[in-house]
């Protein structure tokens, strides 16, 4: 005979408690942290890269980069001025809560006012695991395609800001701004969104704005 | 495609619960999971045959009861199942909606064999 015991427990409830366990952390050293997600070739390097161009001269910038393999994107993000640490998920297709903590201690906190987790490629994944960062921002790109967030409901719905980047090639792809921002609405809405290209730099300084308006905000709490 | 770590944590809330109640051995694990949760049974299934080895959860029956996506309009008040690739309202193709069910992802319980019995039987 066996016995039935009740445990009602949420599965990913492990992966919450260390986010939240990050998120003190970041919190007390008064960071503002980022999460950005995006499909493979979007545009997350590119975008870090220019911000840390930006803000070189003002802040203080870590970067923590996760991908299956390699450290290219670390590299670029060192050879852009910011603290640099590549974490290999080991052929996992998402960050989770603990690869962020591992991460976190080798870097020494009190030295950032800014954190930005590039997360790996992927539009799946990466929305079932909260890292702990207080944004989480996803990068959509024109060549994508406009039916991205019809396709993708739960990365959609779960970022608080949205970057529609490589808008320089609106005239040459077929995308319908309607239908995309349409299915955004749907999922998400009221979605803070940042029209921009890396390329030309068209539209980034509302991204910047924003993001030092959490920096500002973390440091005076 | 991220069941492993998905059901490492499954494995890990299994054998915590059967410890604390004492089980010789776990029988079956029921899961709750919505159809918004992407998570594929099968899969899940695949890893638990091979990470539950060698614990006291090992050859125990995964039982899932999967929960359909609801969602109600709120400009027409409708309640329908979404189909995928569709984020309207059937009946006022209204976009603002409410999600009632589908993002269920817990394991709700689980049935085990306590020591005392085992011994019993054996005896």
């Amino acid at each position: 005979m066996s016995v039935r015991i009740p445990v009602i427990e949420n599965i990913l409830n492990a992966n919450d408690r260390l986010a939240h366990e990050n998120r003190q952390k970041l919190d007390m050293a008064g960071i503002f942290s980022i999460n950005l997600m995006a499909s493979p070739g979007a545009g997350k390097t590119s975008l870090i890269e220019l911000t840390l161009r930006h803000f070189a001269e003002h802040y203080r910038i870590a970067v923590i980069d996760g991908d299956i393999a390699s450290s290219i994107d670390a590299d670029r993000a060192a050879a852009a001025g910011a603290i640099a640490v590549q974490v290999n998920t080991g052929g996992e297709c998402h960050m989770d809560a603990v690869m962020l903590q591992n991460a976190l201690e080798t870097l020494d906190l009190a030295e950032i006012d800014l954190l930005i987790v590039e997360n790996v490629g992927n539009l799946i994944c990466p929305a079932s695991f909260q890292l702990g960062t207080h944004r989480s921002v996803l990068i959509a790109s024109i060549p994508e395609g406009d039916d991205k967030p019809y396709k993708y409901p739960p990365m959609y719905r779960g970022v608080e800001a949205l970057v529609l980047n490589k808008i320089d090639l609106l005239p040459y792809i077929k995308f319908d701004l309607d239908y995309f921002r349409r299915g955004v609405e749907a999922l998400n809405p009221g979605l803070v969104t940042f029209p921009l290209s890396c390329t030309t730099q068209d539209g980034l300084d509302a991204w910047l704005e924003w993001v030092r308006g959490g920096v500002e905000l973390a440091r005076h709490g | 495609m991220h069941e492993l770590p998905v059901t490492e944590n499954i494995l890990e809330i299994v054998l915590r619960h059967a410890e604390q109640a004492g089980a010789a051995q776990v029988v079956a694990i029921h899961l709750v999971i919505g159809d918004l949760a992407s998570i594929v049974d099968d899969s899940v299934q695949f890893y638990w045959e091979i990470i539950s080895q060698g614990t006291l959860a090992a050859g125990a029956r995964l039982e899932f009861e999967r929960v359909q996506a609801r969602f109600r309009c709120k400009d027409c008040q409708h309640e329908f199942t979404p189909v995928p690739g569709e984020l309207e309202c059937p009946q006022c193709r209204g976009i603002y909606l409410e999600t009632l069910a589908g993002n269920e992802f817990y394991l709700a319980a689980i049935d085990i064999e306590s020591k005392v019995e085992t011994e019993r039987v054996d005896a």
